[in-house]
């Protein structure tokens, strides 16, 4: 009886000191994860609400439609960086998304065991962690140069790269998670192992790789450093032929940003709203997609 | 060949011994390694043609191993190989001028637990078909619906054939394997334990459809459970540590085993 009453509460003598030392340790532990969890959401939380507050304020129709604007010019919108981004982040993404998933596939099916393997994985690591500076004037050597310019091509080549090491990982660990019984089974069959694969495991693993290709979208669309080298910006609509600047937002937002226009400062604020709202409803599609399939 | 005197009063065995049926596969010699360690020691042992051979024995004791190696679904792993040989028809599976996928379209197999293809039901059975007929429609349809019959689940699947295979219960995932397995017409089944994740119905089923297979196909069951291989099966091979300690009509296994360890083994006293 004594015992139900107090279970709730720090056991005292006769059960001695060490269980109440460990009791508080776990009290302590306990308490210090929640307050830096409640620290890390409230930055966020913090950087959402004040993205809302000055970006609401900013968005207006016009917004939407007109191209970005000169000095001393007033009013414009970020129409052009929108749709460049959108291209830019699609050429990253077209690209990047058959390198990635066949590179994942040869490391999750045919490479097991392979020292090739081993040594694409881990410069596949490497890669994730590269600074995308990096990988801007990589490509602003291998391409802006030689082509005479800035251009959509160099940007959306310079994005892909970011986003290959991306999709290979969630490829290779989405294969991963198929049961090898699965495999046998298309074997037992008499499949070979390219249909086994087309046929059995990429279709087991479809939703975790679409899921990786979307966070990966996510991900370039908001890169910002390796545009700088390749696609720079201007404040025109791009060329059909995709040579010479391309507006797009993160770069826009690094340059209005810091200007000393009211009216630039006003759209940069428009366009972070505008790219965080879209890796938001990227992310929050990448997890539904993902959620529903692994409840199937 | 003449025939051994069986005892028919007995209740072991829904039907006797065939010993005069043609050999189907003819194993000579096996030895098998997983790396350094030779899992199967010179396994040399008949199997009849439309008779159902269960292989007994204690966990690790090489029953499955000896399955994986008539359609040499093994050689997707690299370190195990197998030497000897395994004559399906006369002609030796282990030759590697075999085409192992033409091979394991003639030796089908299921496996413990039932892996359905994230695809509907229908397209889990066609996959198999597809593989080696290019059938028009109509023809693959009426194919689909025949190994469905066949493994007794057609009436439980006709009006959903369109829909997941993995939303099936266990025991109907385990016969849409089976119907998978069928469709290819092959002339051998392998069967890993098909009912040991299933419950008592679903294997009285799964039972019941060996049964019937049997006027068809030639099949070798792995079976961890004495009763079942006395309820199924015609021949009985008992294995203990990679070797074949004995093999015979299953009747004979079970009332008048030769050895003392198979004895021992059905009885319960070790295992």
């Amino acid at each position: 009886m004594d015992t139900m009453s107090r279970s709730t509460t720090a056991p005292t003598a006769p059960w001695g000191r060490v269980r109440r030392s460990r009791y508080l340790a776990d009290r302590a532990l306990k308490a210090i994860c929640i307050l830096f969890t409640c620290l890390g959401v409230f930055v966020l939380g913090w950087i959402l609400l004040m993205l809302l507050y000055q970006g609401i304020s900013a968005l207006r129709p016009e917004v939407f439609t007109n191209t970005t604007p000169g000095p001393m010019t007033q009013g414009g919108g970020i129409a052009n960086a929108i749709a460049g981004s959108f291209i830019l982040t699609f050429l990253g993404i077209v690209v990047a998304t058959p390198v990635g998933v066949l590179a994942g596939t040869y490391l999750a099916e045919y490479g097991r065991g392979s020292k090739l393997a081993e040594v694409i994985r881990f410069v596949n690591d490497i890669l994730l962690a590269a600074p995308s500076i990096l990988i801007g004037l990589f490509v602003y050597t291998l391409m802006v140069q030689p082509m005479g310019g800035y251009s959509g091509w160099a940007g959306g080549v310079a994005l892909a790269i970011i986003a290959v090491p991306v999709i290979v990982r969630t490829t290779e660990d989405m294969l991963r998670i198929v049961p090898g019984s699965l495999r046998e089974a298309g074997a037992a069959l008499g499949a070979p192992m390219s249909k086994v694969i087309t046929k059995i495991t990429w279709r087991a693993a479809r939703a975790g790789m679409i899921t990786g290709i979307l966070l990966a979208t996510a991900r370039i669309a908001g890169e910002t450093a390796p545009l700088l080298f390749t696609a720079l910006n201007n404040n025109f609509w791009f060329r059909a032929d995709l040579m010479g600047g391309v507006a797009n937002l993160p770069v826009m937002i690094y340059q209005y940003a810091l200007s000393p226009y009211q009216n630039w400062r006003e759209l940069a604020w428009a366009g972070a709203l505008v790219i965080t709202l879209t890796i938001l409803a990227l992310s929050i599609v990448a997890r539904l997609l993902f959620r529903k399939d692994v409840a199937r | 060949m003449s025939s051994i005197a069986l005892d028919t009063s007995s209740a072991i065995g829904k039907s006797t011994a065939n010993t005069a049926a043609p050999v189907r596969i003819a194993v000579r010699d096996l030895n098998f390694y997983y790396g350094d360690f030779r899992s199967l020691k010179d396994i040399s042992i008949d199997f009849y043609d439309r008779q159902v051979t269960a292989l007994i024995g204690p966990s690790g004791c090489g029953k499955s191993t000896l399955l994986r190696t008539f359609n040499r679904i093994y050689s997707l792993y690299p370190e195990q190989r197998a030497e000897g040989e395994i004559l399906l028809d006369g002609q030796n599976v282990l030759s590697p001028s075999i085409d192992v996928n033409e091979l394991r379209a003639r030796v089908g197999m299921v496996f413990q637990k039932p892996t359905p293809f994230p695809m509907s039901i229908y397209d889990n059975i066609a996959f198999g078909i597809r593989l080696y007929e290019n059938l028009p429609r109509s023809e693959l349809d009426g194919r689909v619906e025949e190994a469905l019959r066949k493994a007794a689940l057609w009436d439980e699947v006709k009006d959903k054939l369109r829909q997941s295979g993995m939303g099936l219960s266990g025991g109907q995932q385990q016969r849409l394997c089976i119907a998978r397995t069928i469709a290819q017409q092959p002339e051998v089944i392998l069967l890993d334990e098909p009912t040991s994740a299933l419950d008592p119905i679903s294997t009285g089923k799964i039972e019941e459809l060996i049964e019937h297979l049997r006027t068809e196909f030639t099949i070798v069951i792995v079976t961890h459970n004495m009763q079942q291989a006395a309820r199924i099966s015609q021949f009985t091979a008992f294995m203990y540590l990679g070797e074949l300690v004995e093999f015979g009509p299953t009747n004979k296994m079970f009332m008048t085993p030769t050895k003392k360890q198979t004895q021992d083994y059905i009885t319960g006293r070790f295992g």
